[in-house]
Parts: C-alpha cells; sequence; structure tokens
C-alpha cells in the first residue's frame, strides 16, 4: 500500500517535469535537450538555499527562476544565434554541469536536518508518503490551471500557433522569435521547479541526476496520449500527469519482478520506445479492438 | 486620379549576395498600386514573381530601390511589422493555417493579425457568432466545422479559411501567391468568385498571381506581365478589355 501510494506521489512530483516538457515537445515541437541540465539545476539551487535557511517556498520559487533562465539561454542561442535547437540545448545542457557544480560546491549536497517544503506542521503530520501525494496535487492542479489560463490567453494562443505553423504565424504578426524564447523559458521554469520539489522529496541534491529525465518526461507524455487518445489541450495536461503516475506503476511492476535497480535507465529507456512505437505496432498487429475496448469506428 | 497605396520604385533584389554567383532577380522594378487595384501576375518561371511578392511582404529586402505605403517610407521594415498592413494567402494550403487549432481559433489568430498579443483571456467564445455568419456565406460547409482542427478540412474548405483570415482584418494590400493553383476546377472556380466578391465588396487592393491566362484576363482590372525581372507590361482599360488568352500567350512566346 505505502508503495503504491508512494509511487503515486512520485508521478505527481514528476508530472510538474512531464508538463514543462509538453510545452516544448508537444506545442512548440523542439526536442529540447536543456532539460537534462536544468532538473538538477532546480534541485541545487534549492537546496543550496535551504542550506542556508531560507524559507523552503521562496527556495522551490528560485528554483523555478532558474529555469527560465536556462530555458532563456537555449532560446537565444536558438533564435539569435541561429544554433539548431537541438544543439543549442546541448550546449546549455552541458554548461549547466559546470554552473550546477558551482551551486553545489560539491557533487551532492542532503537536506538532513534542513527545512524543507515538505517540513510545515500540515504535511508533517500526514502518514508516510501522502505528504507528496497532497502536496503534488496542490502543484500539480495550480500548474495546471496556470497553464491552461495561459495557452488561452492571446498570447498563448499566438505561442501555440507558432509551434503549429510558424510561417503562418510569421505572417499575421506573431513574434515568432519571442514565442519560442517565452516557451523554452516557461517550460523550463517547470522543469527546474520538478527538480526542486524531487530534490526535496528524496533529501538531497545529486550533480548527477538530471541523466534520463528527459526520457522521464517524455514518457509521462507519450502513456498519457497512448492511453487517453484525442483530448482538448487542457485535458491533454491532466493526461500527461496521469501518464506521470502511470509510469511509476510500469516502474514499480518492472522492480517487483525482480529486475535491479541499476538497470532502471535502461528499463525506462524501453519503456518510452515501447510506447513511441505503440502506434506503429497497434497498426500491424491490429490490436485496435483489443485497445479501445473493441469499439467500432 | 486614385492615390498610390502602394509603390516600388527602381527595386532591385540579389541572389548569393558578395559571391561569384551573385545574381539579379529583380531589376530595377517599378510598380504602383492604386486604391482599389485588382492585378493579376502572370510570368514564366523564374520571371521573379515569388520575389516580387517576397519583397512586397518584407521576406527579402531589396539591395536596392524603395518601398512605400502611401507616402510612408517602409523599405526597412521587416515581414512582421509589414503584416500590420499587408496580407498574404499562399499556394499550399496547409501554409495559411495552424492544422491542430480549430477553424475558429485560426480566424480570431487572424483577428489580431499585426496586433501585439497580449497576456488576457483571448475571448473566443465572443466572436463565434461573427465567425458563423462569415462563414456562412461561403457554401463549402466550413460554417458547421468552426470546432474542428484545421488539419482536418478538405484543401478546399482550408484554403477558403486562408483566404477569409487573411481579409478578415482589411488590408490595405492583399496578395495571392496562386492561392487556388493546388485545388482542383471546380473548387478553384469558387475560390476565385469569392475573392473576386470579397475584393469588390471591401474595396481592397490586391495583388494576385496565376498561370491561367483566363483567370488573368477576366479577374481584377489591371493584369502585368512579369518577365526577367521587370514588369513587360501592363494592361489596364480598354487595351486589356480587346485582348484574348491567345493575345496574352503570344506576349510569353515574344519573351523566348
Amino acid at each position: 500500500m505505502t508503495i503504491i501510494v508512494s509511487a503515486i506521489g512520485q508521478g505527481l512530483l514528476w508530472g510538474v517535469l512531464g508538463l514543462g516538457l509538453f510545452l516544448s515537445f508537444r506545442i512548440l515541437d523542439f526536442p529540447d535537450m536543456t532539460v537534462e541540465g536544468t532538473f538538477p539545476m532546480g534541485a541545487s539551487v534549492t537546496v543550496i538555499c535551504l542550506v542556508h535557511g531560507i524559507n523552503p517556498l521562496l527556495a522551490t520559487l528560485f528554483a523555478f527562476l532558474a529555469g527560465t533562465l536556462a530555458g532563456l539561454a537555449t532560446g537565444l542561442l536558438y533564435t539569435k544565434g541561429k544554433i539548431p535547437i537541438l544543439l543549442a540545448g546541448i550546449l546549455v545542457m552541458t554548461s549547466l554541469y559546470s554552473i550546477n557544480l558551482r551551486i553545489l560546491t560539491k557533487a551532492n549536497v542532503s537536506l538532513i536536518g534542513k527545512d524543507t517544503i515538505f517540513s510545515s506542521h500540515f504535511l508533517a503530520s500526514l502518514p508516510a508518503s501522502f505528504d507528496s501525494v497532497v502536496l503534488g496535487v496542490i502543484l500539480v492542479v495550480v500548474s495546471i490551471c496556470l497553464l491552461a489560463f495561459f495557452l488561452n490567453t492571446e498570447l498563448g494562443q499566438a505561442f501555440i500557433a507558432t509551434g503549429d505553423n510558424e510561417k503562418m504565424a510569421r505572417s499575421l504578426g506573431i513574434q515568432t522569435d519571442r514565442m519560442k524564447i517565452l516557451g523554452l523559458m516557461v517550460s523550463n521554469g517547470f522543469i527546474g521547479l520538478a527538480g526542486g520539489l524531487i530534490a526535496q522529496n528524496n533529501g538531497y541534491a545529486d550533480i548527477s541526476m538530471g541523466i534520463g529525465t528527459i526520457v522521464i518526461g517524455l514518457a509521462a507524455i507519450i502513456i498519457g496520449e497512448v492511453v487517453f487518445g484525442n483530448l482538448s489541450l487542457t485535458a491533454r495536461l491532466i493526461a500527461v500527469v496521469i501518464g506521470s503516475i502511470f509510469y511509476r506503476f510500469v516502474i514499480l511492476i518492472v522492480l517487483s519482478l525482480g529486475f535491479n535497480a541499476n538497470d532502471l535507465k535502461l528499463i525506462s529507456a524501453i519503456i518510452l520506445a515501447f510506447c513511441l512505437m505503440l502506434p506503429t505496432l497497434r497498426k500491424s498487429l491490429r490490436l485496435n479492438t483489443l485497445f479501445e475496448g473493441g469499439r467500432t469506428k | 486620379m486614385t492615390e498610390p497605396v502602394f509603390t516600388l520604385s527602381d527595386i532591385v533584389t540579389t541572389v548569393n549576395t558578395g559571391t561569384s554567383e551573385e545574381q539579379q532577380i529583380l531589376k530595377n522594378l517599378n510598380l504602383t498600386i492604386n486604391k482599389g487595384d485588382f492585378i493579376t501576375v502572370i510570368g514564366t518561371n523564374g520571371a521573379g514573381k515569388s520575389t516580387l511578392f517576397n519583397t512586397i511582404a518584407g521576406n527579402i529586402k531589396p539591395a536596392s530601390g524603395q518601398i512605400l505605403l502611401g507616402t510612408k517610407n517602409i523599405t526597412s521594415e521587416n515581414d512582421i511589422k509589414r503584416t500590420n498592413y499587408i496580407s498574404r494567402v499562399f499556394q499550399d494550403p496547409k501554409m495559411g493555417t495552424a492544422p491542430r487549432m480549430t477553424v475558429a481559433e485560426n480566424l480570431l489568430l487572424a483577428l489580431n493579425r499585426g496586433r501585439r498579443r497580449k497576456f488576457k483571456p483571448r475571448h473566443l467564445k465572443q466572436q463565434i457568432a461573427k465567425f458563423q455568419e462569415l462563414t456562412k456565406q461561403i457554401p463549402n460547409g466550413l460554417s458547421e466545422h468552426l470546432n474542428t482542427p484545421a488539419g482536418n478540412l478538405s484543401g478546399g474548405q482550408r484554403q477558403t479559411l486562408s483566404f477569409l483570415m487573411a481579409t478578415l482584418v482589411q488590408p490595405d494590400l492583399l496578395l495571392l501567391d496562386e492561392h487556388t493553383a493546388a485545388l482542383d476546377p471546380k473548387t478553384s472556380q469558387e475560390l476565385l468568385k469569392l475573392t473576386a466578391k470579397i475584393v469588390e465588396q471591401e474595396q481592397l487592393s490586391c495583388l494576385m498571381i496565376t498561370h491561367h491566362l483566363e483567370d488573368a484576363l477576366s479577374y481584377g482590372n489591371r493584369t502585368i506581365v512579369l518577365n526577367d525581372g521587370q514588369i513587360q507590361s501592363d494592361l489596364s482599360g480598354e487595351a486589356r478589355a480587346n485582348l484574348s488568352t491567345t493575345d496574352l500567350l503570344t506576349y510569353f512566346n515574344d519573351l523566348e
């Protein structure tokens, strides 16, 4: 039971990362590698703030702001420097490794004995693992509401249009470069926030905790899409979070089957690859009826 | 005498500038577009039709020459800035609409053409009635698909939508870049008729590239023949009315 609750809590907190990645990966259609540097950056900033006794809420907010700066760097390299987006992300990701080491001062910093966002009286009074579920639900609901509001503003619509058809967006007078930068900043802001949350949940920040985060975020998005199919934009955001929880369950099942935890990254990649291939597999194996409960078209 | 809305004077554009491959596309091109002009543009491949449009829209900066909107010099304004007063329909129906956004959302984007997009609610619902009315005047079913993603529309519906988007906010100059070329003959004629109707109704100034000599003569009030980066002939009034497609074809043959 505790394991399941813990998986849901983890899924919710990692869901924030999925939401951030959704903006770049699905709306802008960018393979943004910055993520792998932004996530530990958020974690490092939060942990160092907490070690220095800064208010946990403020420390978490700083993780978001740090993320937006990383997104800004990638966005400027891409739009003004005309560096391909994949390479721009890799450049920022690589440089963030050094920057994160500067922030953390060593490879691993523990939060033992420090106040975190989970130390509030209310959260601490909950049974084990329920704290991350409660906090996760609050954060995910707030994040989805904010994102849904943003996407339904004039600015948000211009942002979506930029990702959907850049040439058209320009021909309607939308400042497409600004939209891309904005999207990357908000996206990486949420990813930094996720890093700050996971670090507090784990009780430490580690320089290498970014490895494989893009796979986890993409898995949340893809699982959400595979399970729920076509949805409205706001519903897709919710699907990402549910996909993130499902991903945790899949990992849980895999581990309970006796696989070694050291193989987790390999397993994550295989799960994602499988989910990405599923639409093709469905077609070739005619699994439609199986997956859609026999609904006829 | 009507006032010019748009003037190109001595426009020169080059490609591969600064290399041994440097080549002029538009060669001291002059064109004055008067208010209400509906000009059809014909010319062989490579004559510079697309370059002319890209120069007007601001996608290409001329190497020399001047572009005036009314009396205002806009030569140095970029394409995004120029969307304030110029709108454009591309040949490819996929180019003019956002496929994952609904018809209504696409129209709403066009309603803000050239304006700064603000961080405030988009107010789509308030516009639905207006969009309903707008799309109803065309009998191709677009009005029943306001909530359909544009990517699910037929090519004809999609191009009609592109055209409506370009004229939703009245532009000072409308550029139609072979906008019916990708459609079947029937749909193509329907869209051309709609084009003529709206251009007249809204008294738009418009340039339309076409490869159909018949359409070039039957639509609009002026026809220009583009050849080798210059305007070979500029036909209007009686001279144009007396012209047949075979006459026009000889223009082309003379060019060879």
